[in-house]
């Protein structure tokens, strides 16, 4: 199986690529991706010399232009698809069915993977990318258990990527307005969630309150540590009481059920976070290319202590293994 | 402009279901009606025996009836469903998740809010492929649904003007989880909430609902105020999502304002009588968050 590895900067990418990467992707500095943060993703030229960098190394690089292009814009987005074929991408990561269109249409031959984004969850709509843009790999929404991934792969003429690392959307990806509705900006138009722009902390009686626009996310007491306001894993009360109503803050890690994965015929394994710091995508790769050369040995895949670097500093294996069915 | 009321998204008991669509096909002036459980597929076996006498009042009533897809379709049984549902002949279909497109290549259908249609090469591109009718995601803003609506004349393009808005779908169920149970085993708990589990913040404001699998907007999207914005966009229909509060009525006052009988703002007023106790949004069309209402744009440039 593949590793599949952000990089948010070409230093990043250079850290990606030394600690074990099979392949390394990344987006321009706009909207035209899922990570529109300030301060993050490359320019034209970092684009091109991080490829011929990457390539030196035998490591893929793969351009994620998997926002939805914006009505009377399509030309921003157009762009960011031809300077990365012309750049030497390895392949694109889309999830608009009209960019998907330009693409196969415009570079025919250039290879195309679906986003997450664009929450292809079952085979029928797996089918229906391959067959229509010629989609070569489909990176999976994290909603499936390994039994349904295992279904899938049986189903479909494609790759399969999925994530195994890092944050968890709880709802659908591509398919949730919940920070626009909050904020004004979302994924799929701005590329950013709960943007760090709306973030606001207040003290008040020695609680810490999180804030995003004109909504409280999160009240944390003074021995607690305080997360990020993102919106769907805030604390918020219902009649029923007072809690994570959506999610606990919890990241995914799922080194232990590698195994599980691969015998399910997956292709690719992908690590969240090009919003990251550079130590932990060191950190994160470099352990995940030792359980994957365990794996390949045959010797007992053991699970790495990384919960230093996740959000909230607890893991789950998400819905690989579904205990809420 | 033309009328829809879009699919009843919460868990209604059958009967209440079933009379509902009986009397909005007695009196409600709308045009399109989208009938069909969309949001979880465990309710549906509920409504199956309404669903023939409930289509046949519609269409005596004069209303186009059209049939919604799941929003998200993941289980095998979902997908034999909804082959099913693609074989289903005499009906238009509304699409609600691209699982669902491929049977209806060539034939015309609609794309319902659910589907991602940012701009106008992806209308483009469903449109070619027959969708002869897009309902936009709510969160698109104004200049967004001009450009896309003006770029396909010949198709029609709707936008949610009324109703709890849908945010988000997820495969876990929050009813479930709330509850603390499973989601194979949920008692169908969504049924004590058929204006959807309020959400509120730590601080007491009113935030979200929860509807199952489905999260909504608290607030309730009210574009009756828009209607001269919208219709010189180029929008040539309305969606009414319905709720507990009378959809008959609604569904006049929105009818009187595509008429010319009565003012925009007057029938936002009206309407807060209508769906006492709700606060009203349009934030989205402006580009500001979707939890706000903004005045509309005809008043602010007066």
């Amino acid at each position: 199986m593949e590793l599949i590895c952000p990089a948010g900067t070409p230093a990043a990418l250079r850290v990606a690529v030394e600690a074990g990467a099979d392949a390394v992707y990344c987006g321009f500095r706009d909207e035209t991706n899922a990570r529109n943060f300030p301060g993050l993703n490359f320019s034209r030229e970092e684009l091109r010399t991080a490829i011929a960098f990457a390539h030196s190394r035998k490591v893929k690089v793969l351009v994620a232009v998997n926002t939805f292009a914006r009505a009377g814009a399509l030309e921003i987005w157009h762009r960011a698809i031809d300077d990365a074929v012309d750049a030497g991408a390895d392949a694109l990561i889309l999830a608009d069915l009209g960019l998907l269109d330009y693409a196969a249409r415009r570079h025919s031959g250039q290879r195309l993977h679906l986003s997450v984004q664009a929450a292809a969850a079952n085979a029928d709509a797996i089918r229906f990318y391959v067959e229509t843009f010629g989609v070569r790999r489909v990176v999976l929404p994290r909603v499936l258990s390994i039994t349904e991934i295992a279904a899938v792969i049986r189903d479909v003429a494609c790759e399969t990527e999925v994530f195994v690392f890092g944050g968890l959307c709880v709802m659908a990806e591509g398919r949730c307005s919940l920070s626009s509705y909050a904020t004004g900006q979302s994924p799929n138009m701005q590329g950013v969630c709960s943007p760090a722009s709306h973030v606001k902390y207040q003290e008040s009686d020695g609680r810490l309150v999180s804030r995003l626009g004109d909504f409280t996310i999160n009240v944390f007491g003074k021995d607690e540590a305080a997360a990020y306001p993102t919106l769907c894993k805030g604390r918020f009360s219902t009649t029923f009481g007072t809690g994570y109503t959506f999610e606990e803050p919890v990241s995914l890690d799922a080194a232990t059920m590698l195994p599980g994965l691969r015998a399910a015929g997956v292709t690719a394994l992908k690590i969240e976070g090009r919003q990251r710091s550079r130590a932990y995508i060191e950190g994160v790769v470099r352990a995940f290319r030792r359980t994957l050369t365990a794996l390949d040995a045959g010797e007992p895949v053991e699970r790495a202590d990384l919960s230093a670097m996740t959000e909230g500093q607890t893991t789950t294996v998400g819905a690989y293994r579904k205990t809420w069915r | 402009m033309r009328l829809t009321l879009g699919p009843v998204l919460f868990n209604w008991q059958p009967e209440t279901w079933r009379d509902f669509y009986f009397r909005i096909a007695d009196e409600a002036p709308v045009d399109s009606v989208v009938v069909g459980e969309v949001v979880c597929s465990k309710r549906a076996p509920f409504l199956a025996g309404h669903m023939p006498a409930v289509i046949e009042r519609l269409v005596a009533g004069g209303k186009e009836v059209v049939l919604g897809s799941l929003v998200l379709v993941s289980l095998p049984r979902e997908r034999r469903q909804m082959a099913e549902l693609a074989e289903a002949d005499g009906f238009l279909t509304e699409i609600e998740d691209l699982s669902c497109l491929a049977p209806y290549a060539g034939r015309p259908h609609a794309i319902g809010p659910f589907i991602n249609v940012y701009n106008e090469a992806t209308a483009a591109f469903l449109a070619g492929r027959g969708a002869n009718r897009i309902c936009l995601p709510p969160e698109l803003p104004l200049g967004s649904i001009r450009t896309i609506a003006q770029s396909l004349p010949d198709t029609t393009i709707e936008v949610f003007a009324f109703g709890k808005v849908p945010l988000a779908i997820s495969a876990r169920c929050y009813h479930a989880r709330i509850h603390k149970l499973t989601k194979d085993n949920c008692r169908f708990v969504c049924g004590q909430d058929p204006d959807g589990l309020p959400v509120r913040t730590l601080d007491g404001a009113g935030f979200l609902l929860i509807n199952g699998v489905q999260t909504l907007s608290d607030t309730c999207a009210n574009l009756a105020g828009d209607v001269d914005a919208l219709r010189s966009a180029g929008v040539r229909a309305l969606r009414l999502s319905p709720q507990t509060c009378d959809m008959v009525a609604v569904a006049k006052l929105f009818r009187e304002v595509l008429d010319g009988r009565r003012e925009g703002e007057d029938a936002v007023r009206a309407l807060a009588s209508v769906y006492p106790q709700t606060a009203f949004a349009n934030g989205f069309l402006y580009g500001s968050p979707g939890a706000q209402f903004v005045r509309s744009m005809t008043l602010r440039s007066q």
